[in-house]
């Protein structure tokens, strides 16, 4: 324990007392002081710090999980930062000082000029006042009484939501990651819509005033009151580096009677290099519970990481409740993937649909792994689950691993699976028809995918599309 | 419009076509016959720039272009056209979007502007009609579920969208029952003008009994052992292959 640490949390604070603290200085590393520190330097209340201290012990009893059919060197825990200072760096000049291939990847997604200045860290015009369009937002927001913030912003603001429900799908105990996440979770969204409301538009982290760059563990909850509704986008497909490895964000919806929470993910993380140096480990956990009537739909397309781990999944409690999974992951160059979904039938008479889709490139290696359970007094439970995988070239692979757990005689499942190769004769049958090699590859994979594209809110599918074009190209050929 | 001069060829290791002389001028149907294994479709597909196959000699040019410089899409937009013996299958991908990709980027390459769904639509009424294929088709995959007749009459369609100059049948009439042969020979002849050329490569006679050629090739052995006019179609057809390849031999 470093007396640097000691002298810097000092005593307890009380809610709403801040201290001005040095923030640059905190060394790699994690024990229970480090944990009241990043409370501390939240200023929150006494009983999330116990919750977050009661995670971390819990932590410290768990062993990383060996399953998954990803390879990585071991994580040293003691080598993170836990806790990163705001960014204080000086804005770049001018979009001349930016690296030029990050630049090229910004045009073909066809970013707007000043959202690349942005996305890249350069000083913004005054022009452009980046506040005005995020209050006008919040303000619509407002209105209907619809909350959506930061988590840290929720926890002063809201507490007793906070409460109530978090941890509540996601216990800290729930696993390795998990716990660590709720040990020390930086910042994230809450987002909480009143009963009957129908969120008028979709909600994005873009607009999220006091967007804090995100964190390396990220803690969004959501809260879908009865009769309510909401479409939440995370992500952006502009390619996001970051100075920490491993991300490990847990997320919590709740949909309560009648609820709907749409939640789509498009995630292009920095990946490494060709030769798998670097690159981002995504370890999330991501779940869902519904309620009576409740729907919940994880859509997903996962083209950045180095190495991509996660289940979105959902809890189907209530009677008639309904799961949806839609996924694209690419894994292409040295990249790895083991995701899937979990859907827990509990209450009666649910329903499940899984779409998975994986594309697999360069020496890639991308596996599927669903879980369908049926508890015994799950009556009339469905699930349709829907697994393909497309190899493009000879190094790659593509693996499944279905999960179906019954327990009550009246459920019916139905499995497909499918397994195609992108060759060279595809790729010339189309050259042939006067398209380029890039064009091709497009063209086939956005045919593949084409089912999970249609669940994305429409400007995400277009910019989607174009992100898979970028990801595989130079996989063919 | 093509000239292809002692064009030698490998497929790895082995030689496949060991020099090939032929000139193919604007208005003109070329029929290539021959055995097995002589080489028909490497020069069909040597011709498009299909990856496999290495070129070893010789020369291709195409309006006077070197063709064989050029990569497959780039020889599309000047105009060449291969009507796969064993055509691809794309899911997810409408054959209307396929072909309007194809069809504007052929618009592009020559300087024109793209067109939108709409104005595609209209473009399709008439070319489908050449084919006697249902517009009910445009919804579907490319060649998703499509019998072996529909295949081909797919290809012939694009040719019919395309419009090359040079269109090379690569074993079109493989596989086709009588009725789907004559529909895309008609076809194929509804597209016949001055300007543009077909090279048509097969085993049987009777395909080219709709597409009647101006010149029939004999290749054996990767090379041209006897050229003629359509009467010497009609000599294979009775006497076969062997006769020509004792005389070429001897």
């Amino acid at each position: 324990m470093s007396t640097e640490i000691e002298a810097l949390v000092g005593r307890e604070y009380q809610y709403g007392f801040v201290t001005d603290i040095e923030s640059d200085t905190i060394p790699p590393g994690l024990n229970e002081d480090v944990v009241r520190l990043i409370s501390a330097k939240k200023a929150e209340p006494e009983w999330l710090l116990e919750w977050r201290l009661k995670a971390y012990r819990r932590w410290l009893t768990m062993t990383e999980p060996v399953w998954p059919n990803v390879h990585y060197p071991a994580i040293d825990y003691q080598a993170v930062r836990y806790y990163s200072a705001p960014k204080t760096d000086k804005p770049l000049g001018s979009l001349d000082e930016v690296d030029p291939k990050l630049l090229d990847t910004y045009k073909k997604l066809g970013i707007p000029l000043h959202e690349q200045k942005m996305l890249a860290g350069v000083a913004v015009d005054a022009v452009f006042d980046s506040v005005s369009v995020g209050t006008t937002y919040k303000a619509e927001l407002a209105k209907h009484g619809i909350v959506f913030c930061s988590f840290s912003e929720a926890v002063h603001e809201h507490p007793e939501l906070i409460r109530k429900y978090l941890g509540s799908v996601i216990p800290y105990s729930d696993n390795f990651f998990a716990a660590l996440n709720s040990a020390v979770f930086s910042d994230g969204s809450f987002c909480y819509i009143p009963k009957g409301v129908k969120c008028p538009m979709e909600l994005s982290t873009y607009f999220r005033i006091n967007a804090a760059d995100t964190g390396q563990f990220e803690r969004t909850l959501i809260v879908a009151e009865e009769g309510s509704s909401v479409s939440y986008l995370e992500g952006c497909t502009a390619p996001k580096r970051s100075t920490n490895q491993l991300h490990a964000a847990v997320v919590e919806l709740i949909a309560l009677d009648d609820a709907t929470i749409k939640y789509s993910t498009v995630q292009n993380w920095y990946a490494g290099d060709e030769n798998g140096v670097g690159g981002i480990f995504n370890f999330v956990t991501k779940r869902g519970k519904a309620m009576k009537n409740a729907k919940i739909s994880w859509t997903q397309v996962e083209t950045g990481s180095a190495i991509t781990w996660k289940y979105p999944s959902v809890i189907l409690q209530g009677d008639n409740s309904i799961g949806e999974f839609y996924s694209v992951a690419v894994v292409n160059n040295m990249q790895q993937a083991d995701t899937g979904t979990k859907m827990i039938h509990i209450g009666r008479n649910t329903k499940s649909n899984i779409v998975s889709k994986g594309i697999s490139a360069g020496r890639g290696q991308n596996s599927y792994r669903g879980m369908v359970k049926v508890l015994p007094k799950a009556s009339g439970a469905r699930n349709y689950t829907q697994c393909d995988s497309m190899l493009i070239g000879n190094a790659c692979g593509a693996h499944t691993f279905p999960y179906i757990e019954i327990n009550n005689n009246t459920a019916t499942l139905e499995h497909e699976a499918s397994t195609t190769k992108i060759g060279e004769d595809q790729i010339f049958y189309l050259k042939q028809r006067g398209m380029s090699a890039e064009n091709a590859v497009s063209m086939i994979v956005a045919g593949f995918c084409k089912e999970v594209f249609k669940e994305l809110p429409m400007e995400f599918a277009l910019e989607a599309q174009q992100l898979l074009g970028i990801t595989l190209e130079g996989s063919v050929g | 419009m093509l000239e292809i001069s002692n064009l030698t060829a490998t497929v790895g290791d082995k030689e496949i076509l060991k020099g090939i002389n032929l000139t193919v001028n604007a208005g003109e149907v070329h029929a290539i016959m021959g055995p097995n294994g002589s080489g028909k479709s490497t020069l069909a597909q040597v011709l498009a720039g299909h990856p496999s196959y290495e070129v070893t000699g010789g020369s291709v040019l195409f309006e006077g272009e070197d063709l064989l410089e050029l990569e497959p899409e780039e020889r599309a937009h000047k105009g060449v056209f291969l009507a796969f013996q064993y055509p691809i299958e794309i899911p997810g991908v409408s054959n209307a979007y396929f072909l309007r990709s194809a069809y504007n980027a052929m618009r592009v390459a020559r300087g024109g502007e793209e067109v939108d769904p709409m104005e595609f639509l209209d473009v399709m009424e008439e070319k489908l009609k050449i084919v006697e294929m249902d517009d009910a088709m445009l919804a579907r995959s490319v060649n998703m579920g499509f019998s072996g007749g529909e295949k081909k009459r797919n290809e012939i369609l694009q040719m019919a969208v395309l419009e090359p100059k040079l269109a090379i049948l690569d074993e079109t009439d493989s596989g086709l029952d009588i009725d789907a042969l004559r529909v895309v020979a008609e076809g194929v002849n509804k597209l016949r003008r001055p300007d543009n050329a077909t090279i048509v490569v097969t085993h049987y006679q009777r395909l080219l009994n709709y597409i009647v050629p101006d010149y029939v090739h004999v290749l054996a052995g990767g090379r041209i052992i006897r050229s003629g006019g359509k009467e010497l179609a009609l000599e294979l057809e009775e006497k076969g292959y062997d006769w020509l390849l004792q005389e070429a031999l001897a």
